[in-house]
């Protein structure tokens, strides 16, 4: 298991020698979200800014005018909710190339507590026009993202983990932002997964099969744009849905999901994330389970959506 | 020393942004009197004298940056922006209609010239600061100008990029503040307090001046002034007043956000000299 940030951190330094016109600000959580690295390499296109969130996405917002692409860093819930003004004026309705990097999305930041988690980030940015969401699912993923978030043309938001996550996206895939990944093919139920919680929908997708039930597995590493082609085809040969994120299970990629299959494909479809509550202090993985989103309650939505499905088939 | 024949030519053009401001928002039924007639002089004397632009290259690369923070001053910067050619003069009759370029308040997507999106107030010092701090990097000669209203200064945000500015020693960066007294509810020094002004932007560490900001020649001389700074931003508070040159919005809060009606507006025009 490879720390996402220090991946990330690490990667942004190097992506900085090939492309000169990246810039990277800092909220002075640099030594937190290791845009330290970059820091280190190129001192003159670093800039920490202080504890100014709003300021520092609008300074960023600046320096895209310009011309520069700028990664503005600091930790989620901050970059979402304190400067979430900043990011709609600045950056998505004035339609800036800024780069808005979260640090410590949903409950990453695990001991710090409710107040550093971020589990409404991803609804926040989802609904700004012109905004792309991205969302990788492992340290691998977040690296294959720097140079895809860099060179897409418009505003990014791209959601990092403090968290050692498990490896579990194919190896040497680049990211394509507006494309989702079929990663396991299956024909009864679908599981979507967007984020860090891909390694515990691959073991509920065996657990299923164990029990008989074929799983499709399909992890979206864009939000936003939503590869809503694959999700279409892989639900029309399966009978149920299930969303799994690290995440309140509204606004985020169990909203966007229900959206397109309401309208589209009405499926019985279960959200597994965060149930619109608070969280609370403890060690990540702990906590993960305790909020919902074990892999057991992946197994269970699965089975409670299928059991819908029949249900519905009954009638 | 500026020339007495240019002085009384930016007087000039300040008076028919005035009145074409005015008629804009008459005729759009909506928007800002007020903090349009307090800074006519303000960008009279940028827009026709003192900034480095070219209309027929709207993006020129070494052009200066303008940034109107208090963005409710829309209908002025569409005039000056339109009597520097930037788009043609009778577009401004659209102002605020379906389908028109020129939004309620500025969007940089639409309209040629306007450097940043503004509206949402605090907004313009920080982005002004990154456009700086752009310069600085690239080695670009452009300056930037942020002209911010003081209400505007009540938002912490503006303080943010007044810290960040004085950290990188932006001396291509220069603030004007409207100080025209007179915010949406009322006077500012009634609705919160921002006195001592002078002290708080020399406290950042910015060097400070003070001018009539409808005194030209005080204008260009501070901007001239402000351009020859070192290690430092710059920012001039204009003491102005807002409804200028109009007697029935003068100093009256009542006119921050009203338009006026033909009859008013006919009244206004002939107090400017229209014609």
């Amino acid at each position: 298991m490879v720390e996402m940030r220090e991946a990330y951190g690490r990667a942004l330094a190097d992506y900085g020698a090939q492309n000169e016109r990246v810039v990277v600000l800092d909220a002075d959580v640099s030594a937190s979200t290791r845009s330290r690295h970059f820091a280190q390499r190129f001192p003159q296109r670093f800039f920490n800014v202080g504890i100014t969130e709003a300021a520092m996405v609008d300074v960023a917002a600046g320096l895209a005018l310009a011309g520069f692409i700028p990664f503005a860093h600091t930790f989620a819930f901050l970059l979402s909710l304190r400067a979430a003004e900043s990011v709609r004026t600045c950056v998505a309705y004035a339609r800036t190339n800024v780069k808005l990097i979260g640090a410590y999305g949903g409950l990453s930041d695990s001991y710090d507590g409710p107040t550093h988690h971020a589990i409404c980030d991803l609804a926040l940015m989802r609904s700004l026009p012109n905004m792309a969401v991205v969302v990788p699912a492992d340290a691998e993923q977040a690296v294959a993202a720097i140079p895809a978030v860099a060179e897409w043309e418009g505003p990014v938001y791209l959601r990092l983990s403090r968290a050692a996550v498990p490896s579990a996206t194919p190896p040497g895939q680049a990211l394509q932002i507006g494309r989702g990944q079929l990663l396991r093919e299956g024909s009864d139920v679908v599981l979507i997964n967007c984020g860090v919680l891909l390694s515990r929908c691959l073991q509920a997708a065996q657990e299923l099969e164990s029990k008989g039930i074929s799983a499709a597995v399909l992890n979206m590493p864009t939000l936003k744009p939503l590869d809503e082609e694959l999700i279409l085809n892989a639900a029309s040969r399966c009978s149920a849905v299930v969303t799994i994120e690290e995440h309140n299970i509204i606004g985020g990629l169990g909203s966007a999901v229900a959206e397109l299959l309401g309208q589209e494909n009405p499926l019985p479809i279960r959200r597994v994330g965060i149930r619109d509550t608070f969280a609370e202090s403890g060690p990540y993985e702990a906590l993960l389970d305790r909020w919902g989103m074990s892999v057991a309650d992946i197994v269970a939505a699965a089975e409670a959506a299928l059991a819908q499905s029949k249900k519905h088939c009954l009638r | 020393m500026h020339p007495e024949s240019l002085l009384l030519e930016l007087a000039e053009q300040a008076r028919r942004l005035r009145c074409l401001a005015l008629e804009a928002i008459s005729r759009a039924g909506s928007g800002h009197p007020g903090g349009c007639l307090s800074a006519a002089e303000i960008l009279a004397a940028l827009y026709f004298h003192h900034l480095r632009l070219d209309p027929r290259e709207p993006n020129w690369p070494e052009r200066d940056r303008f940034i109107l923070s208090k963005g409710h001053a829309a209908p002025l910067l569409y005039a000056a922006l339109a009597l520097r050619g930037f788009f043609p003069l009778e577009e401004l009759w659209t102002l605020r209609q379906l389908g028109s370029r020129l939004q309620g308040h500025p969007d940089r997507l639409k309209v040629p010239g306007v450097e940043m999106t503004s509206g949402s107030l605090g907004h313009g010092l920080p982005v002004g600061t990154g456009l700086a701090l752009a310069a600085r990097l690239s080695g670009a000669r452009y300056r930037t100008y942020v002209l911010l209203g003081d209400g505007e200064l009540q938002a912490g945000l503006v303080w943010e990029a007044a810290l960040i500015a004085a950290k990188y020693r932006l001396s291509n960066l220069v603030a004007i503040v409207d100080n025209n007294g007179v915010q949406l509810d009322g006077p500012v020094h009634e609705i919160l307090p921002i006195e001592p002004l002078a002290e708080k932007w020399r406290s950042f560490g910015w060097a400070v001046q003070e001018v009539d900001g409808h005194n030209i020649r005080e204008l260009l001389d501070a901007l001239d002034l402000a351009a020859n700074i070192h290690e430092r931003p710059a920012v001039i508070i204009a003491h102005t007043i807002k409804g200028k040159g109009c007697s029935f919005m003068e100093g009256q809060a009542a006119w921050h956000g009203r338009a006026p009606t033909p009859q008013e507006l006919a009244c206004a025009l002939e107090e400017l000299g229209h014609g």
